[in-house]
């Protein structure tokens, strides 16, 4: 009732209605008031410490901080009378006396709440002439520098963004009075996966963004729209460059996706664009040697040899594999060459292993609604996710909803803590995940009295399970969402079918969190093998005689990297298109330089099905050119038709008109098996795809390899495995997969299952073991 | 536990002392106050079975008004407290008695801790709390494990714990003691420290009678106010305001100090004459002359000493004459006391004190000291003593707490009542005061720094 009630109040004389609860600051906002200051952000809790946005309150003895004072029926307020005024003026003196006021040398000149508000409410002399505080500069670590601490204006903004947003305090204030100081914990780095935001968030140049500082000034960069190419979030961004050069990035406000914030990896990696190691000339390998050519030669000799292979194997033996952050046009033209040659073998899922579900699949597999529906439910389930890392800003939402008492129940294969307020998690070996969901699916069965499919009768629920059951059943507004895990995980095909029975079950919604910008979209663009094709695992297990690749980095970017390379060893031809250099020079015959994002117009469809559209922010590299020309070039020099654009809008109608994308997207599978599996093998391996190391960006964005979550992976086991092993944490140990062998440090993890070896995979020192989740045998090295 | 001192004369804090009658300092174990008449007024409650709203409205007629400096009804207070509320509600006592100048609480605490837990007990009754906290200032460490000892006892004679005296209500009480920061004797931040966080008021409203510890609904009284809850339970609420005055009910207890005989406690009735009460701490030492009085702790403004010999000792009548009665703490200059010098220290004090959390003060006050001291040490400048005025208008009013007003209030009524010695010091780069012929300053003092 009370919260129905509209509150007038009129704020320098204009009327306003606002709802019961509102502030004075928000009533402000509605009218387009703007009411100076500091430590208010709309997204994060009211502090009113910094005083600024003082304004005079019809009958109260002294004036009040707008951002901190409800609105009541009635009430009048001036933010720019002489009262008001004069309040607000003093706080600016006083926030000025301690600081430095080295704008000329600051990094955040031009770009400065300070600096701003100091010009309509500051003096242009100070009466101050006491000695200044100086406040000591603390290290951070490698993304956020704090190397002018006396700028500080103690608005905690930054102390409140950890508590609230990213879910873990990585700054404090300690001390009090003028002592006050900013600081992060003895000796930790400030660097969880969303630090980048205090960046953004600082009012002032106390803390800066290390990569970017001293590089340039923000008037003078040049701001083109974008869209990140990382996770399937599809956050928007502000590329902002200099002399074609990207020079760093920045959050491009939208509510529906990634809010005011950007994740570490989508702020930071951008260093990756610039990196020694981009491709920027076309190159044959003749001899052995690599040589630089023109891109007529290049791609003259790509078209001639598979053609060659073409006629001499069939055009089966040439296999086609694309990168799913590779834009929508690329990953259909790319669809469009392998087709024209008469192959069907092309795929995008690199990481997926189980592909049981292909021919099956009603459609694109998505979300199942949309990014912010996920903040309206009441019960969760999210299921092989190392969803904090996996999808920052996505366990951001989840992080705030579980506050607003959203239950949030985990089935994982490891047990991270995901800095979310979680009811339920239970964490299983790999092989025994299917069988923890269609326990979870029997149990919600029968709280709900719902019918259970035969498979499943027999199941029997363990308390961890019903706790999740008995959460999920309760809810009104219910979600099961399959993270990476689930994706890559064996019997992928069948978690997606239990999580549909358990949907049904439920009454609830499920979906996939898309591990990449474009996982929905290269559905979209028909870059999955047909009924004739092989998909991703087949084409690497039974090698071609040539691929084509596309931002492709088998060590690094497929479910069994020892596999994917050999079967790039044994080729005869791999022809890549890539933005960069690497271990691809050990096994391709042709390199063709292509622009990664920034550099070229392309499309990403996001884990919702949202279709963006961006255009490039700076010229190609060198004669690095959009990939989406590249392609469109070899499809006429292979004397494939319709290749005939001009510009990638028109690949990317042909491909996928936007109006269709909202009937493409479909998660039923139908005809899949629900046997579940039977023995596990006595070691099995957990595999995370670490933040930093996910794509060939970011592998290459130099600060975010310096933190804590670039660490090379370590071997980790409970306690009673090591144990058992009679191994150690802290020795290191020869891992074998197969043929493929890696050796590692080993360390202790309690909160994995029994019988788990978590091993990080898309890194150089495990891409000569296998398959991500499959088993594995350890010993002393 | 303190026992180490000898007893003193039972009527030691003045002859209407109520709180601290019959007091020698030795008998604060719960035997002699029960002896005293202790928790005659909880037994009479419970066997009684008043009902809470008429306890609350017993207090409201005492006029009983927050002992710890605001003076805020006592009865209004409680009444603020949710009803109906289903969950956790507790009460809490200020005993972080930091004030520059005070020092009842402390000897409340020592000499009759029992008062303190009888007057949270029947609190707790009134206002539907089953739970306190005794929140005791972070350096008079014996003190508080002394009270742990009368919690102790308290409990182990049934007054505290589960069905107190068989009755159907329970109060648990806890003591808790702070490390020392001024600040947290600020009732939100003594919450927030309370909470285990950093000590720093909240913003208010909500108000802790909505909102307090652990977000629960949350009564927060000072020592002294909850040491006059069983008498005023006992005796009824209309001869505890036959004490004092209409609105100023009961006895008040002033610690008197500096520039006096026999500085100390002195408990007497709201409205006793300032006059007496200094004739009872043995008037000024050496029978010097008064010069200015700082009636109610360093917070309040300074009155000089005409002003302060017209003035009788209560709420009312010292706001009438300009300052406030704050925490009862008489801060009493002679003749030989520079103020410039007084107010020096005293801004030093809130400049290390702030905590550091609102602008205004976290920047404001360490301005003030720098300029202050400036002037102490002959380097000030005519025009300083207005900028001090307008620094402490910029503070006042602007901060979150009450502490920025405590910086700017003695700032502004030193430099007005006694700009003439400031002047002086800065047009002679000496005192006006102390020896014939002033004292030198001290050009090489140098600042302190905040700790």
């Amino acid at each position: 009732m009370m919260a129905d009630k509209k509150l007038n109040i009129e704020i320098d004389g204009r009327p306003v209605e606002v709802p019961h609860g509102a502030t004075v600051m928000e009533a402000a906002n509605q009218l387009g008031v703007y009411v100076p200051h500091f430590c208010y952000h709309r997204k994060l809790s009211i502090a009113a410490n910094c005083r600024m946005c003082l304004v005079q309150v019809e009958k109260a003895p002294k004036p009040l901080p707008a951002c901190a004072t409800p609105v009541t029926d009635g009430m009048k307020v001036w933010t720019e009378s002489d009262y008001a005024r004069r309040a607000q003026r003093g706080v600016m003196e006083f926030l000025l006396i301690n600081h430095p006021l080295d704008c000329p040398i600051c990094d955040q000149g031009g770009e400065c709440q300070l600096q701003d508000l100091a010009v309509g409410y500051g003096g242009s002399a100070s009466r101050y002439e006491e000695a200044k505080r100086v406040v000591p500069h603390k290290p951070l670590g490698p993304l956020v520098a704090a190397e002018e601490m006396t700028r500080c204006i103690h608005c905690t903004r930054c102390v409140r963004f950890g508590q609230e947003i990213a879910g873990i305090m990585e700054l404090g204030m300690t001390g009090r009075g003028e002592h006050a100081e900013i600081i992060s914990f003895v000796g930790r780095s400030v660097d969880s996966e969303l630090s980048g935001n205090m960046i953004d968030i600082c009012p002032v140049g106390a803390l800066t963004s290390k990569p970017f500082r001293y590089t340039a000034r923000t008037w003078e960069l040049a701001r083109r729209k974008s869209v990140s190419p990382h996770c399937g979030l599809g956050s928007n961004l502000v590329v902002q460059t200099q002399h074609e050069r990207v020079m760093r990035v920045l959050p491009l406000e939208n509510e529906a996706l990634n809010e005011c914030w950007l994740s570490d990896k989508d702020r930071f990696s951008y260093e990756g664009l610039n990196s020694e190691e981009r491709l920027t000339r076309p190159m044959l390998k003749q001899g052995g040697e690599w040589r630089e050519v023109d891109w007529h030669v290049a791609l003259e000799y790509a078209a001639h040899a598979l053609r060659e292979i073409k006629s001499a194997d069939g055009a089966g033996a040439i296999g086609a594999l694309g990168s799913p952050h590779a834009t929508l046009e690329e990953l259909y033209l790319l669809q469009k060459i392998a087709r024209g040659l008469g192959s069907d073998n092309v795929d995008f899922r690199l990481r997926q292993s189980d592909f049981a579900g292909d021919g099956h699949l009603s459609g694109a597999p998505w979300l199942g609604m949309k990014v912010a529906d996920i903040g309206t439910l009441d019960r969760v389930l999210v299921v092989g996710s190392f969803l904090r890392k996996d999808h920052p800003l996505i366990a951001h939402r989840i992080r705030q909803a579980a506050k607003r008492g959203q239950e949030v129940n985990f089935l994982h294969v490891a047990g991270d803590d995901s800095l979310i307020r979680t009811a339920n998690s239970l964490i299983v070996a790999p092989s025994a995940l299917p069988t923890a969901l269609a326990q979870i699916t029997r149990a919600a069965a029968e709280a709900k009295g719902a019918k259970v499919p035969s498979e499943l009768a027999a199941v029997q629920a363990s308390e961890g399970v019903s706790a999740i059951a008995r959460s999920l059943s309760s809810g009104q507004s219910v979600g099961i969402l399959l993270g990476n895990s689930a994706q890559h995980h064996p019997r992928a095909a069948l978690l997606h079918a239990l999580a549909q029975e358990l949907a049904g079950v439920l009454g609830a919604r499920f979906g996939f969190l898309g591990e990449a910008a474009n996982s929905v979209g290269g559905y979209l663009a028909g870059c999955v093998p047909g009924a004739n094709g092989l998909d991703a695992g087949a084409m690497l297990a039974a090698p071609r005689k040539a691929y084509l690749l596309l931002g492709v980095e088998p060590e690094l970017d497929c479910y069994d990297p020892r596999r994917a390379v050999s079967a790039m060893n044994e080729a005869d031809l791999v022809v890549a298109l890539t933005a960069y250099r690497g271990a691809v020079e050990d096994y391709a015959d042709v390199l063709l330089p292509i622009a990664p994002y920034t550099e070229t117009s392309g499309t990403f469809v996001n884990t919702e099905g949202r279709l963006q559209g961006f255009n490039g922010a700076v010229r190609p590299l060198g004669e690095a050119r959009p990939g989406w020309k590249v392609l469109r070039v070899l499809g006429n020099l292979l004397g494939i038709d319709g290749f005939e654009y001009d510009k990638s809008e028109m690949v990317r109608d042909e491909a996928c008109p936007a109006t269709e994308i909202a009937a493409r997207l479909d998660n039923r599978i139908k005809g899949v098996s629900l046997t579940l599996p039977g023995e596990a093998p006595t070691l099995q391996r957990v595999a995370d795809v670490p933040i930093y190391f996910a794509d060939p960006i970011v592998r290459r964005a130099r600060s975010l390899q310096q933190t804590r979550d670039a660490r090379a992976p370590q071997a980790y086991m409970n306690n009673a495995a090591l144990a058992g092993l009679g191994l150690s944490p802290g020795q290191r140990v020869r891992v074998r997969q197969g043929a493929g062998e890696a050796e590692v440090e080993l360390a202790c993890d309690d909160r994995l299952a029994d019988g788990c070896v978590r091993l990080a995979a898309a890194h150089a020192s495990t891409s000569g073991l296998g398959g991500m989740f499959d088993a594995l045998t350890l010993e002393p090295a | 536990m303190n026992t180490a001192h000898p007893p003193f004369s039972p009527d030691a804090f003045g002859p209407d002392a109520m709180i601290m009658k019959g007091i020698d300092g030795m008998n604060w174990r719960l035997k002699d106050y029960e002896s005293r008449g202790g928790y005659a007024a909880l037994r009479k409650i419970l066997a009684e079975r008043i009902p809470p709203d008429a306890i609350i409205a017993e207090v409201k007629k005492s006029a009983l008004r927050g002992r710890g400096g605001a003076g805020f009804p006592t009865g209004l207070k409680w009444s603020f407290m949710p009803r109906s509320f289903p969950g956790q509600k507790y009460m809490v006592c200020n005993s972080d008695e930091g004030e520059p100048g005070t020092f009842k609480d402390r000897d409340i605490l020592r000499y009759n801790p029992h008062s303190v837990i009888e007057g949270m007990i029947i609190g707790g009754y009134a206002t539907g709390a089953s739970v306190g906290y005794n929140y005791v200032h972070g350096e008079i460490w014996d003190i508080y494990e002394q009270f742990e000892g009368a919690i102790a006892e308290a409990r182990a004679a049934g007054y505290l714990g589960p069905s107190i005296l068989g009755s159907d209500f329970s109060f648990e009480l806890h003591a808790f003691h702070g490390w020392g920061a001024y600040i947290c004797g600020e009732e939100t931040a003594l919450l927030e420290s309370l909470e285990g966080k950093r000590g720093q008021p909240r913003f208010k409203p909500p108000f802790p009678a909505s909102y307090g510890l652990y977000g629960k609904p949350t009564t927060i009284n000072n020592t002294e106010t909850f040491a006059a809850v069983p008498w005023i339970v006992a005796h009824g609420g209309e001869r505890f305001l036959e004490l004092g005055r209409p609105n100023n009910g009961g006895t008040k207890i002033f610690s008197v100090s500096g520039n006096v005989e026999r500085p100390g406690n002195y408990e007497v009735r709201l409205g006793t004459p300032f006059a007496t009460l200094l004739e009872m701490a043995g008037g000024v030492t050496k029978g010097r002359r008064l010069k200015a009085v700082i009636p109610g702790g360093s917070s309040m403004p300074v009155l000089p000493a005409d002003v302060m010999m017209k003035t009788d000792m209560d709420y009312d009548s010292i706001a009438k004459a300009g300052s406030m009665l704050g925490s009862g703490a008489v801060i009493v200059m002679d003749d030989s006391t520079c103020m410039v010098k007084a107010l020096e220290r005293l801004a030093y004090f809130y400049y290390e004190e702030s905590c550091g959390q609102c602008t205004p003060c976290r920047e404001g006050t360490g301005w003030l000291y720098r300029m202050v001291h400036r002037i102490e040490t002959g380097r000030g400048r005519p025009e300083d003593l207005d900028a001090l005025t307008s620094i402490a208008d910029n503070i006042q009013g602007h901060t979150i707490c009450a502490l920025g007003d405590a910086a700017a209030l003695p700032v502004k009524s030193f430099i007005s009542h006694f700009r003439d010695e400031f002047l002086h010091h800065i047009e002679h780069k000496r005192c006006a005061v102390s020896v014939a012929g002033g004292y030198a300053t001290n050009p090489g003092a140098t600042l302190r720094a905040a700790a």
